[in-house]
């Protein structure tokens, strides 16, 4: 990875992480409520693991910014419905549900969202900060 | 070429620690979702305390800041969270994007003395 140098490095990669977590939510949404055979074929969610990367190794200077490093499937476990009439009904009549809750899903998108709103926030400041202080002493 | 210098350091300087605390403040910001992150800031007073007094000002008073030469060198303290979280991150958006703020404003004001200062010595030059 290339040195995180200012803040476009610092609130950028931060927006890349959190555009990595509302894909996995909208993965997450998308897969709510499939049913499958088995439960190892049910659908389980996946979460984003983050990192602080520091600018620097010895964590000095304070500069940092957030990357997704991981991505892993939760281990809440399938939802196991008897639903004998269903085409992907095993012998025993059972099917599983994508292990996903909705809720927790949203209030997730809701946060991750908010962050991102918040880099930009931040991006956008400091670059006008930046260009009032290119036109210094005109 | 120096008393131009001196003349315009102060303000340099605490711009130079503003925008440091600017992207440390960014930093907090961008982390407020990674479990452990601990927020850290820069003490601006402490700071521009350090890099005063070795210009030609004397100050008649505690609250006024002398004339700065030097470069500053940070220390950085770790942010005392009020609602501490389960994760152990302790960025709390509140708190950054209200300190992120007052920064900002606080930098614009700095550039701003830069500024009239710098017209200051033009008007000076031209002799208007």
């Amino acid at each position: 990875m290339a040195d995180i140098k200012n803040v476009f490095d610092i609130s950028g990669r931060a927006m890349a992480a959190q555009l990595v977590r509302l894909n996995t939510i909208a993965s997450n949404l998308a897969n709510a409520g499939n049913l499958a055979s088995t439960p190892d074929e049910a659908y389980r969610s996946l979460k984003p693991v983050f990192e602080t990367k520091y600018a620097d190794e010895v964590r000095k200077n304070g500069v940092a910014t957030a990357q997704a490093v991981d991505i892993v499937e939760s281990n809440r476990l399938p939802e196991k419905l008897y639903m004998p009439d269903h085409p992907s009904a095993g012998k025993d009549g059972f099917v599983y549900s994508a292990a996903v809750n909705i809720e927790e899903e949203y209030v997730e998108m809701m946060e991750a969202s908010r962050q991102y709103q918040n880099n930009v926030e931040v991006i956008t400041t400091l670059r006008t900060l930046m260009m009032r202080t290119i036109s210094m002493g005109k | 070429m120096k008393s131009i210098g001196e003349h315009l350091s102060f303000h340099a300087s605490a711009l130079q620690l503003r925008s440091r605390r600017n992207d440390i403040l960014a930093s907090n910001i961008a982390n407020a979702a990674t479990p452990k992150f601990k927020a850290r800031d820069l003490d601006y007073e402490k700071q521009i305390r350090q890099v005063e007094g070795s210009g030609p000002l004397k100050a008649t008073d505690s609250k006024h800041f002398k004339i700065a030469v030097k470069n500053p060198h940070q220390t950085l303290f770790y942010r005392q969270p009020i609602n501490p979280s389960l994760d152990g991150n302790t960025v709390e958006l509140s708190v950054e994007q209200l300190e992120f703020s007052e920064n900002s404003v606080r930098y614009q004001t700095s550039l701003e003395f830069l500024n009239k200062r710098i017209a200051g010595l033009m008007s000076a030059i031209k002799g208007e």
